[in-house]
């Protein structure tokens, strides 16, 4: 039994120069959870070459609004206002449309709300810190929240984060899958943070760093930080110069 | 002189860190009221067709501990071998993070059809696994198959290709006395699980 080729379209060898070894052992965790032996190549087929979709019906009208999507009635998360926008692109330049991208952090003080978090800064009650979006069909995306703070973490005992977003990015294609963080234009933590120096190419390290658009703010309400985001592109079709069918 | 290829590059990877659960699974992380439930967590919106399986597991690091805040996403074609069909109340696509005390993880799921290959050759039922934690500086992409599948195993394209053959065991879930399937990741080790460049 046969099945015309499904892998006609498959998605661009990944490029690792940009990202991040398993092994950078400055983050420490990184030492006893990298794997040793070399990835296993192959091209994907229909499983990696498509992924769940994901409808806007889905999303609640605060998804995208960190400031009010944890607050109490009449309560807004404490921290400095700030919308974060842009576009999530494939290698190609085209628009990643109906991109699922859920987003998390800190609130304004360093201190996320979670179970296992130790850091003796404050929660916020009114503060959360996650949300969610879709991409339009330009590949556009935006949110409303506060400035994370840096904070310390274990890993040498003067480590701090950088203050920053997590993004995750559901594309159209498993294979496309990319957790990852943003930071923040001018910090000057971003350079000493073990984590951001698993990356060794000061470009690719670049790419994540959101920049200000103060052209965009709204008046006496909030800053605006901009920040693009690439998956992988599809290969291109090659012209079969043949009739359909034959 | 040469023309320049205009390939933007990929947006680089960072580790998901130990609240991954904030911003995928809240209600796991004991936030609630924000989404009404996490996504991922059920992978069937009605009756399926098909076997309905579960598969356990858990992620150990290069010590043998079972790591306790990593996130396991699966991705797989339905009982007849279609991905997430309009028509179909399988989802293909399921979440779950490790338990914070046991580092088990769970899914619900069917057992999938058989996929196409590129050469149009059948591959076996196999389930796409994806693992992303702290510590884990790009999600690393692997692949489920079946013991019970033993005829499709043997002339699977990729499970044929690897060269290692005593490493091929580290893709294959073992069905359980009770009726459920292990599948067991190892980060490290002996028993390195394979994984993939795709």
């Amino acid at each position: 039994m046969t099945h015309k080729n499904p892998n006609r379209n498959g998605y661009l060898v990944r490029n690792h120069d940009g990202h991040p070894a398993a092994l950078t052992p400055a983050y420490k965790t990184s030492v006893t959870r990298s794997p040793t032996k070399p990835l296993f190549s192959f091209p994907g087929s229909m499983g990696e070459q498509m992924g769940p979709v994901f409808g806007h019906d889905m999303l609640g009208p605060l998804d995208n609004d960190l400031i009010l999507n944890f607050a109490q009635p009449g309560e807004m998360a404490l921290g400095p206002r700030i919308i974060v926008r842009g576009r999530v692109l494939d290698q190609t330049g085209r628009p990643v449309p109906n991109c699922l991208i859920e987003v998390w952090q800190a609130n304004a003080g360093g201190r996320y709300r979670h179970k296992n978090e130790a850091y003796l800064a404050p929660l916020d009650p009114n503060f959360g810190g996650c949300g969610r979006m879709i991409t339009d069909e330009n590949g556009a995306y935006e949110f409303r929240t506060v400035t994370p703070g840096p904070y310390p973490w274990p890993n040498g005992m003067a480590d701090w984060r950088p203050a920053h977003i997590h993004f995750s990015l559901m594309g159209q294609a498993f294979s496309q899958r990319l957790i990852t963080q943003m930071y923040f234009e001018g910090d000057p933590m971003i350079w000493q943070c073990p984590i951001v120096g698993s990356i060794d190419d000061t470009e690719a390290i670049k790419s994540l760093v959101a920049s200000l658009d103060m052209a965009e703010a709204v008046p006496m309400d909030a800053r605006v930080y901009a920040f693009d985001i690439v998956l992988r592109g599809r290969r291109q079709t090659f012209f079969e110069n043949r009739w359909e069918g034959l | 002189m040469r023309q320049k290829h205009k390939l933007l590059r990929e947006t680089p990877s960072q580790t998901a860190g130990p609240y991954v659960h904030i911003g995928c699974t809240p209600n796991f992380a004991e936030m609630s009221g924000v989404y009404a439930e996490d996504l991922g967590t059920s992978m069937k919106t009605g009756p399926v067709k098909g076997e309905e399986i579960t598969i356990t597991g858990q992620v150990f690091d290069g010590t043998g501990t079972a790591i306790r805040d990593a996130m396991i996403e699966i991705w797989q074609a339905d009982a007849d071998g279609g991905f997430a069909s309009a028509e179909s109340n399988f989802t293909g696509w399921g979440r779950c993070p490790t338990d914070m005390e046991t580092g088990q993880f769970q899914f619900d799921t069917v057992k999938p059809g058989q996929v196409p290959y590129m050469d149009g050759r059948l591959q076996a039922p196999h389930i796409t696994v994806w693992i992303v934690a702290r510590g884990i500086n790009l999600g690393l992409h692997t692949r489920l198959y079946f013991d019970d599948e033993t005829q499709s195993n043997a002339a699977d394209p990729i499970l044929t290709k690897i060269e290692h053959r005593n490493r091929v065991p580290t893709l294959i879930a073992k069905k359980q006395s009770g009726g459920s399937y292990l599948f067991n990741i190892h980060l490290q080790g002996e028993h390195e699980t394979i994984f993939f460049d795709m």
